[in-house]
């Protein structure tokens, strides 16, 4: 690996009550890696995810993502930083219900400021993409939660994030819907998508990562490169006939 | 304490912002209720009491007893409607003198008084009271009447009559009170004869009450009855108790329809805020609620434990409410206490009892239906809240929105009032009725400063005062007197280099027959056409004979513009013809307002007491009056200043009263705004969280949110603003009527476009001002706390 996306030095997270949620962690993850953290509920694995996305700050060390300083934001600053450079994946999805399938997806690229033509024409390019184009119109409500969840993967792609955090993608989703998830996350890592998921799930974790680590008590118990990542690109059909453009277009982009 | 008490105070203390709001709402509407409901209480004036114990007269008439002989009046008691009649009384007009006070006029002079001979204070008709002394039961006695203006306030003062052949005096027996003003001064019928000027017959007396005498159409019908029932033209005056009252009651009646209008706009708002509030929080509820019951809760807790959290804020604003409003209403009620001379000022406590119980009555009754709709949802449902997707409401509005060449955090915001239709109807009538009453209140005060400036109708730029020596004998001291040669004055006026046009005043009081007391007359010397009296209808006088006239004088002697009236001065008939109605909100009702020469034949020293001038354009007012001062210094005559005279203290009231009641309500309104935008931002927490997630900045958050209102405060503007304006065209002229003016439609059409314009942006003010709090509040919470929000 040769450009590092994420570098954590020494970062604690302790509440007003002194516990830690985080205890120095240092953590370096490089462009195009795959990784998975574990742990048990309250171990600190999301306030990590938290750390990077911008959504917390620690209360010691320092946050490095895709050459910003996260750590030292303000709200509108870090609102900034996460249009620019992360894309979100939630446990619960976390779409607007009131917003079409289209609208939730173009959403981060008009916060941004993208020409609406030219944020529409993405959105509908991603959607295309991820086998979900018929539902463009559709609400939220209307989707199974696989279904649901492809449309988050969309909007976190939206504005070509170099880094995709992932909480939990599969954590409310059944199995095969979850395993639906998993093979998409696998070809966006097998298409150079930096990506970091929290997950309780092992498989999950074993099927897409090239690097797990697990977290115990906010410190990190165990670091371990799991092998290289996929190569199936586009090997699990998609809902709807294949694309005619491979998904390798959408992480080329990404990684500009 | 019980499970259910708990759950209902911990909803309280959750709830942080609802429970204020709840709380702040009652409190503003018990206040603002308390308030009016006392003012209106206080302008529900004694005079309809007092009239009524003593059996007041409907109407009060004067006949000529040179063509009517008092067996014919007596008959009229039976004219057609009438229910009671007193009199024939003999009656008389004199000009009385006293020796024995430092404030009569220059030679003793008193008003010219109306005297009735009667023989006792008692009667079916105008019951008299007796407050002081005895009634007069011989001749040399005299009781004066309370209302009669003048010095002369002991038991055993004398007054005399040298106008009168035999110089009469009478002794001061008595004082006493008709509610009715039927009289200045009761004699001994057999003192009349004496007080009776010689030459004329002098006139009659007689009181009446009627089966239908509460409008003045009715009054108008029954005084044809009288007119009709006695002898052709023996009718020389009527007084209707409308009118007596009106005069009584003037200031106190300005507040009435200004009051019901403050109080309707009040009680409809605490009733749409309150619900609001209350339906807003059980309806925020909902999941909480489907915990309750999944924990076992009865759907009858559920309801009572809801009630209870609204009740709880409920009552403790109502209570800080309640003292506020009686706190606040004492400085009011004691200047309305001021100008009844009668009314306690302090609240009844009926009124307090009334609204509190009405308050939270009302708060009870809407909490209960809410709770009611929730007690009755599906505990699987309502624990579905928050954790299914919305769906259906809003869906539309928002796909339209996007479309919208707007950023797209506004846009967002812009489709959120449709997603709660209900909520946002309530939303809306709030701005709406705090939009009305700005512009209720703004046309209030332009309306109210209109009848100041036209009370102090002061165009000119300098005064002059003409200041000399006592009168000489035989002078009347009624007049105003200027020994000072008017010419003297007048050839300095038109010496001196800036002077560009000036006019004389004077004043005398003289009486007309019917109108008890006596009626003053303004007299103008040259061209007083630009004196600042705001006219109604008809024009300013040109010519000697010609007079304008309030409507209060019009009213009282049932005339109209071109009818004439003849006034009785130092013994002299003088005609008047009217050619004008003057806007003039004085206290004293009857004056007329001529020209010097129409009563220079009967008081030929009437000289102007003050003298208006108008400097010409360019010219240095400062100046002006140094070098005109010291001009007329040689004469004795001073110049001041034309500064007006400042606020009525009733305006200077009303203006206060509307002040407060305006900004409670609009608080109330902002309240309003803010509670529900509050519910709709904590159901939008997760929304919002995940909008910043994905890159919504602090001031676009805040962009949403406040865009969320904006057209909520602009349709509620456009529908409050004519609510407003229609109000105030509704309120003025009902507050002059109430004190006999009429209002020119100048008065009422107080807004420039400009205003309006403003004003219709007034309720996207109230809307934005409501929820300032929650969009900072939205762009201050922590991303990860929103999205970790059930």
């Amino acid at each position: 690996m040769s450009t590092s996306v994420i570098e954590l030095s020494g970062v604690s997270r302790r509440y007003d009550e002194g516990h830690a949620a985080l205890e120095e962690v240092s953590l370096t993850v490089a462009k195009g890696e795959s990784v998975a953290i574990l742990g048990p509920s309250g171990s600190g694995k999301s306030t990590l995810l938290n750390m990077i996305a911008g959504l917390d700050r620690p209360s010691t060390g320092t946050v490095m993502v895709a050459g910003v300083r996260v750590d030292t934001l303000n709200e509108a600053g870090s609102a900034r930083y996460r249009r620019a450079n992360i894309g979100m994946v939630f446990q619960f999805f976390n779409l607007l219900d009131d917003l079409t399938v289209l609208d939730n997806v173009v959403l981060p690229a008009e916060l941004a400021g993208m020409a609406r033509s030219e944020g529409r024409r993405r959105a509908a390019e991603l959607l295309d993409l991820l086998g979900i184009a018929r539902h463009a119109r559709a609400y939220p409500g209307r989707l199974s939660g696989g279904e649901r969840q492809r449309v988050a993967v969309a909007r976190a792609l939206m504005n070509r994030p170099a880094l995709l955090l992932a909480d939990e993608p599969t954590g409310a989703l059944d199995s095969a819907s979850g395993e639906d998830v998993r093979a998409l996350l696998n070809e966006l890592h097998a298409d150079g998508q930096t990506i970091v998921t929290v997950t309780h799930d092992l498989s999950l974790a074993q099927a897409c990562a090239t690097r797990t680590i697990r977290i115990v008590d906010g410190r990190i118990a165990d670091d371990i490169r799991t092998g290289p990542r996929p190569t199936a690109v586009l090997s699990t059909p998609r809902p709807t006939p294949a694309s005619t453009t491979p998904l390798s277009t959408i992480s080329t982009e990404a990684a500009r | 304490m019980s499970g259910l008490g708990r759950i209902a105070r911990s909803g309280v203390r959750r709830r942080k912002v609802q429970t204020l709001a709840t709380g702040l709402a009652s409190m503003m509407a018990v206040t603002a209720s308390v308030l009016g409901g006392s003012l209106l209480m206080a302008s529900n004036g004694p005079f309809d009491q007092a009239f009524a114990a003593q059996h007041g007269s409907q109407l009060t008439a004067e006949f000529d007893a040179g063509r009517s002989s008092a067996a014919q009046l007596a008959a009229s008691a039976h004219a057609g409607g009438v229910t009671a009649a007193a009199g024939p009384y003999r009656t008389a007009t004199i000009d009385p003198h006293s020796s024995d006070t430092q404030d009569a006029g220059p030679d003793g002079a008193l008003s010219p008084m109306t005297v009735v001979g009667r023989a006792d204070a008692g009667g079916s008709v105008d019951d008299v009271t007796l407050l002081q002394g005895s009634w007069a039961t011989r001749s040399g006695q005299i009781v004066l009447a309370e209302s009669y203006d003048s010095p002369v306030h002991q038991v055993g003062a004398t007054l005399t009559f040298p106008d009168l052949p035999g110089d009469p005096t009478l002794t001061v027996v008595g004082f006493a009170r008709s509610v009715s003003q039927t009289a200045d001064a009761w004699v001994a019928p057999s003192e009349i004869p004496a007080l009776t000027a010689p030459g004329t017959a002098g006139g009659y007396q007689m009181l009446y009450r009627f089966a239908s005498a509460d409008t003045a159409a009715q009054i108008d019908a029954d005084r044809a009855a009288v007119r009709s029932a006695t002898p052709a033209g023996s009718l020389t005056g009527v007084q209707s108790w409308l009118n007596t009252k009106q005069g009584t009651d003037r200031n106190t009646a300005l507040f009435v329809p200004f009051l019901i209008a403050f109080g309707l706009l009040g009680v409809i708002m605490s009733v749409l805020i309150v619900g609001n509030v209350v339906a807003g929080a059980v309806g925020a509820g909902t999941r909480r609620i489907g915990i309750l019951k999944a924990l076992g809760f009865t759907p009858a807790q559920v309801v009572r434990s809801y009630m209870g959290q609204a009740l709880i804020p409920a009552a403790v604003g109502t209570a800080v409410g309640a003292v506020l409003g009686n706190l606040l209403a004492v400085p009011v009620l004691t200047t309305t206490a001021q100008v009844y001379g009668s009314t306690s000022a302090g609240v009844a406590p009926w009124v307090d009892v009334a609204v509190i119980a009405g308050t939270l009555g009302l708060v009870t009754v809407v909490a209960w239906a809410a709770a009611l709709r929730a007690g009755r949802l599906r505990t699987i449902d309502a624990l579905a809240v928050g954790r299914t997707p919305r769906t259906g409401r809003g869906q539309a509005a928002a796909r339209l929105a996007s479309r919208l060449p707007l950023p797209r955090a506004v846009s967002l915001g812009l489709a959120q009032p449709f997603a709660r239709p209900a909520r946002t109807g309530g939303m809306i009538a709030a701005v709406a009725f705090g939009a009305a009453a700005v512009t209720f209140a703004l046309g209030m005060s332009s309306s109210l400063g209109w009848a100041q400036s036209a009370k102090n109708h002061e165009t000119s730029d300098v005064l002059v005062t003409t200041v000399g020596p006592p009168p000489g004998p035989g002078q009347s001291a009624r007049t105003s007197t200027a020994p000072v040669d008017p010419a003297a004055i007048t050839a300095i006026l038109n010496a001196q280099a800036g002077t560009g046009k000036y006019y004389g005043s004077a004043n005398t009081d003289v009486s007309v027959a019917g109108v008890s007391g006596s009626t003053t007359v303004f007299t103008f010397t040259g061209d007083s056409s630009w004196a600042g009296y705001k006219m109604v209808s008809g024009r300013w006088f040109q010519a000697p004979g010609e007079a304008v006239v309030p409507s209060t004088f019009m009213t009282a002697t049932a005339t109209r513009i071109g009818d004439t009236v003849t006034l009785q001065d130092h013994g002299r008939a003088i005609a008047v013809r009217i050619v004008g109605e003057v806007f003039d909100p004085h206290q004293q009702t009857n004056e007329v307002l001529t020209a010097a020469a129409t009563v220079a034949a009967a008081e030929p020293n009437l000289h102007p007491s003050l003298y208006h001038i108008k400097v010409t354009p360019g010219t240095d007012v400062a100046a002006y009056a140094r070098g005109l001062d010291a001009s007329l210094q040689p004469l004795g005559v001073s110049t001041m200043a034309a500064s007006g005279q400042g606020a009525s203290d009733v305006i200077a009231a009303l203006d206060a009263l509307t002040a407060v009641l305006t900004l409670m309500l609009v608080a109330v309104a902002a309240l309003g705004v803010l509670n529900t935008v509050v519910l709709d931002t904590r159901e939008r927490v997760r929304d919002i969280g995940v909008a910043k997630a994905l890159g919504m900045t602090p001031r676009q958050t805040v962009s949403m949110v406040l865009a969320s209102v904006a057209v909520i405060g602009l349709v509620g503007g456009a529908i409050g603003l004519p609510a407003g304006l229609a109000l105030h065209a509704v309120t003025v002229p009902a507050m002059g009527q109430s004190a006999g003016l009429n209002f020119p439609s100048v008065a009422i059409d107080v807004f420039s476009v400009p205003e309006l314009l403003l004003l219709g942006l007034g309720g996207l003010l109230i809307a934005v001002l409501g929820a300032m709090l929650p969009a900072g509040w939205a762009a201050r919470t922590r991303t990860v706390t929103a999205l970790r929000t059930e």
